[in-house]
C-alpha cells in the first residue's frame, strides 16, 4: 500500500453525517467505510517526519476518563495533538466525581467551557450517551462498561483491511470473555455490518444470553472454532476478578482457551493474531504468540492513533453548525 | 355533616357482585346508603344530586403497593402529593409500603402514619408493616403490636429476606396473628448486579441481567412455606411465566386441601402484578431510559402475554402500581447506576383499561383486581358497592383520550414510565368516605 505523505484530510470525504460516535449501532455500512479510508489516509501522516495536520487547530479535545486507561487515552491524545487540537486530559481522581458530583453535573461543568469534542471512558454501559444528551459538542465513546468501544473496532478492521487486502468474505473468531467485553460487541456490530462470519468462543458462562443472534456461530471448543479462520481476536481476561468466580483458575483456563501454537494450528495458515491490548501473556495467549510473526497487535496500537485522528477529523471538520 | 350524594343515571360496575347495569346510588354519613339498579331511591331533602350520563361507577381503587418519601424523603413524595396523585388516578386507598426512614417497623411509626394520613391525605393509607427490623431480613418487628397500631398486612417492601429459616418464622407468627404476608421475592446472590431482564437486550446494551430464576426461585421457597405455616401469602409481584404456573399449583394445593374451592378462590395463596409489567416490555428500556428500570425488571414480550393470561384466568389476583417516586437526582444516571422504580398512582386505571380495550382481559375482571381482590386480601369493607359499604367510588370515562404528560402529573417526582404514552380512560370525579376528593377539569 502507497503510503505518500497526506497533505488535506476531510477535504477529499463528504461531510460526515454523525455529530457523536457513540456507538458502531447507530453507523450505517458506507460510514464504516469512510471512516475507514479516512483512517486509511490518516496512516502515513504519523510516519511523516513532521507528524502534523493542521484540521483541528483552534479546537478543544477534552479527554474525560472515569476508568484509567492509559494506551486509549494517549492514543486519542496524540491524536488530537498532531491534528493540532488543543488536548486536556481528566481523569476521575483529579475530577469532582469523587466529591459525589453526578455525571450529568461534570457534563454541564465541562460543557460550559466550550470543549469542541469531549472523548469519555466510563465504567457504565450508556453513561457516554447519556453524557452525550446533555452537552452541545461531540462525543466520541472511548469505552462505556461492557455495552461499546467503537474506536477499536474500527482500528481492529483497518488492521484486517491492511493485512488481508479485504474485510468482507472473512472468518473473525473472537475468543475469550465475551460476556463482558465491549470490544468483542462493537467488533461483532462492525464485522456484521461488512458481512464477515463471526465466531465467538469461549466456556459457556462467558457467553451472554442471546450471543447467537450477535455472532454468525458460536463455539465453546477453541479447536473447532479457530478451524479455517482468517482472523483471531483474543480478549483480555480480567482474571484477578474472575478467577475462583467465572473460571475456576488461570491454568485450566489457559489449558482450554489461552492461544498457543497448537490451538492455532486450526485456524488458516495465514490467519492474524489480534488483541486489544492489554494482554495477559499466559493467561489468554501465549508469550510466542503474542510477539510471533502472525501477531499483529503493534500494528493494532499504530491503527489505532489513525482511526482516532479520522474520527475527530471527521465529527469536527464536518458543517455541524 | 356533609348533605347526601345522588348518583342517577351511571353505569354501575361493581365486580364483587357482578354487576354491570345502570343504576343509581345513594351516599349519606360516608356509606352507600341505598343503591338501586332499577327503580328509583328515595331521595333524601336536600340532597345533592348528580347526573352520571352513563359514566362508569366502580369502587375506588385499592392499590396494594404504594412508595412514598414519608417519613424520610419528602421531596420525593408525601403522604398528601401521594395522596393528590392517589385521588386524581381514582385510587380511593393505598398500601403504603415500609420502605421509609424510619422504616415502618414499629408500632410507632405504624401509629404516626395512620395519624398523619389522616390529617394530610385524600385517601385512605393503610400501612404495611416491615417483616424484619429495619427491613434488613435479620430479626422479626412486633407483628401484634403493630397490627393494633393499624398495619394492613406485613411486607419488607423492596427487600427479599433471604433466610428460609427466618421467613418460616415470620409465616407461622404471621399465621398467629392472620396477617397476611406480602413478599417480594429476589434470590439476591443469583440477581447480583443485574439491573435488567437477562437475555439478548440485556447483552445489545452491556448490561446485567437479572435471571428469572431469580424470581422463581425464591417464590417456589415461600409458596412451599405457605404451605407448611398455614399463613396467608400474597406474591408482591411477579413478572414471569414461570411465576404464573407456580402460583397455579400452589393455588391448586389450596384447594386440595379445602382451604378454597373453585367458586371461591378464598385468600391464602394469592399474587399480585405491576401495571408495569402488564403493559411493558423489555425493550422499552430502549437505550437506558432509567425510567424504566424497575424493581421488578420488565421482562419479555412473551412473560407479558403470560401474565396477562394469568390475570384473565384469575392466578393472579391484584393490579398495582407499584408508585415509586424517585428524584432526577438518581434517575439521571448511567443505567446501572440509576435507582429502580417509576411512579404509577396517577396512570394505573388508564393503563389497565389498555388490557380492557384491546380485548385481552373483560373490563370487570380488570377492576376485580384492583378493588374486591385486594379488599378481600386485606380484609377490608371497601372495594365494593353494596348497602353499607364505605362510599369509596369513582367515576369513569372508559375512552377519555388524553396524553401523559410528566409535568402534570400530581406526584413530586416525575418518573412516570409512561410519559407520552396515549391512554383511554380518565376519572372523572373521585369520592372518598362520600366527600368528592377529586374532579376532573377539562
Amino acid at each position: 500500500m502507497a503510503d505518500t505523505p497526506a497533505s488535506t484530510s476531510s477535504g477529499d470525504f463528504p461531510p460526515f453525517r454523525q455529530r457523536h460516535l457513540i456507538s458502531i449501532a447507530d453507523l450505517k455500512q458506507h460510514e464504516i467505510i469512510d471512516l475507514l479510508d479516512r483512517a486509511e489516509r490518516m496512516v502515513p501522516v504519523s510516519r511523516q517526519e513532521r507528524k502534523s495536520l493542521p484540521t483541528l487547530s483552534g479546537k478543544t479535545q477534552i479527554n474525560l476518563f472515569f476508568e484509567p486507561s492509559t494506551r486509549t487515552q494517549s492514543s486519542f491524545e496524540i491524536a488530537g495533538k498532531r491534528l493540532g487540537a488543543l488536548v486536556v486530559n481528566m481523569s476521575v481522581k483529579t475530577s469532582s466525581v469523587s466529591k459525589g458530583e453526578t455525571l450529568v453535573d461534570t457534563a454541564a461543568t465541562l460543557n460550559a467551557m466550550r470543549p469542541d469534542v469531549l472523548v469519555v471512558r466510563h465504567g457504565a454501559a450508556g453513561a457516554v450517551e447519556l453524557l452525550s444528551q446533555k452537552v452541545g459538542c461531540s462525543v466520541i465513546n472511548a469505552g462505556d462498561g461492557a455495552h461499546e468501544h467503537p474506536t477499536q473496532a474500527l482500528l481492529d478492521a483497518l488492521t484486517i483491511r491492511r493485512h488481508k487486502g479485504r474485510i468482507s468474505g472473512l472468518t473473525v473468531a473472537i475468543c475469550g470473555d465475551i460476556a463482558n467485553s465491549r470490544v468483542a460487541r462493537s467488533n461483532l456490530l462492525l464485522l456484521g455490518a461488512l458481512h464477515v462470519r463471526t465466531r465467538v468462543i469461549a466456556p459457556r458462562n462467558l457467553l451472554p444470553p442471546g450471543i447467537e443472534h450477535l455472532a454468525t456461530e458460536v463455539f465453546t471448543d477453541m479447536e473447532e472454532g479457530l478451524k479455517g479462520v482468517d482472523v483471531v481476536m483474543m480478549l483480555r481476561l480480567q482474571h484477578e476478578r474472575a478467577s475462583g468466580k467465572m473460571i475456576p483458575s488461570v491454568r485450566e483456563y489457559y489449558r482450554f482457551y489461552g492461544l498457543d501454537a497448537e490451538k492455532l494450528a486450526f485456524a488458516n495458515p495465514d490467519a492474524i493474531v489480534m488483541h486489544p491490548g492489554p494482554m495477559n501473556r499466559g493467561v489468554e495467549i501465549d508469550p510466542a504468540i503474542a510477539d510471533g510473526s502472525r501477531s499483529v497487535i503493534t500494528d493494532q496500537v499504530e491503527m489505532g492513533v489513525a482511526v482516532r485522528m479520522a474520527v475527530l477529523d471527521a465529527l469536527l471538520s464536518g458543517d455541524q453548525a | 355533616m356533609t348533605k347526601p350524594l345522588l348518583i342517577e343515571n351511571a353505569r354501575i360496575v361493581d365486580p364483587a357482585s357482578g354487576t354491570d347495569q345502570r343504576g343509581t346510588v345513594l351516599i349519606e354519613n360516608g356509606r352507600i346508603a341505598d343503591l338501586a339498579l332499577d327503580g328509583p331511591v328515595g331521595v333524601p331533602d336536600g340532597a345533592e344530586v348528580i347526573n352520571a350520563n352513563g359514566l362508569v361507577l366502580a369502587p375506588g381503587l385499592i392499590d396494594m403497593r404504594v412508595f412514598t418519601g414519608e417519613p424520610g424523603w419528602e421531596y420525593r413524595e408525601t403522604l398528601a402529593s401521594a395522596g393528590e396523585a392517589a385521588a386524581a388516578g381514582g385510587v380511593t386507598s393505598f398500601v403504603m409500603m415500609p420502605d421509609t426512614m424510619p422504616a415502618v417497623d414499629d408500632g410507632a411509626v405504624v401509629d404516626f402514619l395512620v395519624r398523619r394520613a389522616k390529617a394530610t391525605s385524600k385517601v385512605n393509607v393503610l400501612p404495611a408493616a416491615g417483616i424484619t427490623k429495619g427491613l434488613a431480613g435479620k430479626d422479626l418487628t412486633e407483628f401484634g403490636l403493630m397490627r393494633e397500631a393499624g398495619a394492613v398486612c406485613l411486607s419488607d417492601g423492596r427487600n427479599s429476606i433471604q433466610s428460609t429459616a427466618l421467613l418460616r418464622t415470620a409465616m407461622s407468627y404471621a399465621a398467629n396473628f392472620d396477617m397476611t404476608i406480602v413478599h417480594h421475592t429476589v434470590d439476591t446472590s443469583l440477581a447480583g448486579e443485574g439491573v435488567m431482564n437477562d437475555g439478548l437486550f440485556a447483552t445489545v446494551l452491556g448490561l446485567k441481567g437479572i435471571a428469572r430464576e431469580a424470581e422463581t426461585i425464591p417464590l417456589s421457597r415461600d409458596l412451599q412455606l405457605a404451605a407448611l405455616t398455614g399463613v396467608r401469602y400474597h406474591a408482591a409481584q411477579i413478572s414471569t411465566q414461570r411465576s404464573v404456573e407456580l402460583i397455579r399449583e400452589a393455588k391448586r394445593w389450596v384447594v386440595r386441601d379445602k382451604l378454597a374451592s373453585e367458586t371461591d378462590p378464598g385468600t391464602r395463596i394469592t399474587a399480585g402484578i405491576s401495571i408495569n409489567n402488564l403493559c411493558l416490555n423489555e425493550n422499552d428500556i430502549g437505550r437506558y431510559r432509567t425510567y424504566f428500570k424497575l424493581g421488578t425488571p420488565l421482562r419479555s414480550e412473551d412473560d407479558r402475554r403470560a401474565v396477562i393470561e394469568g390475570l384473565r384466568l384469575g392466578v393472579i389476583d391484584t393490579i398495582h402500581s407499584d408508585h415509586d417516586p424517585q428524584d432526577s437526582e438518581v434517575k439521571r444516571q448511567p443505567f446501572a447506576e440509576a435507582s429502580t422504580g417509576a411512579i404509577g398512582l396517577e396512570t394505573l386505571l388508564a393503563a389497565a383499561l389498555r388490557l380492557v380495550h384491546s380485548d385481552e382481559v373483560p373490563l370487570l375482571t380488570v377492576l376485580k383486581a384492583m378493588t374486591s381482590r385486594p379488599a378481600e386480601i386485606l380484609g377490608l369493607e371497601a372495594g365494593r358497592i353494596a348497602k353499607g359499604a364505605p362510599a369509596d367510588l369513582i367515576l369513569v370515562d372508559l375512552d377519555y383520550p388524553w396524553q401523559v404528560s410528566e409535568n402534570e402529573l400530581r406526584s413530586r417526582s416525575r418518573n412516570t414510565s409512561f410519559e407520552n404514552a396515549r391512554l383511554a380512560g380518565k376519572v372523572m370525579r373521585t369520592i372518598v368516605g362520600g366527600e368528592t376528593v377529586f374532579l376532573h377539569k377539562d
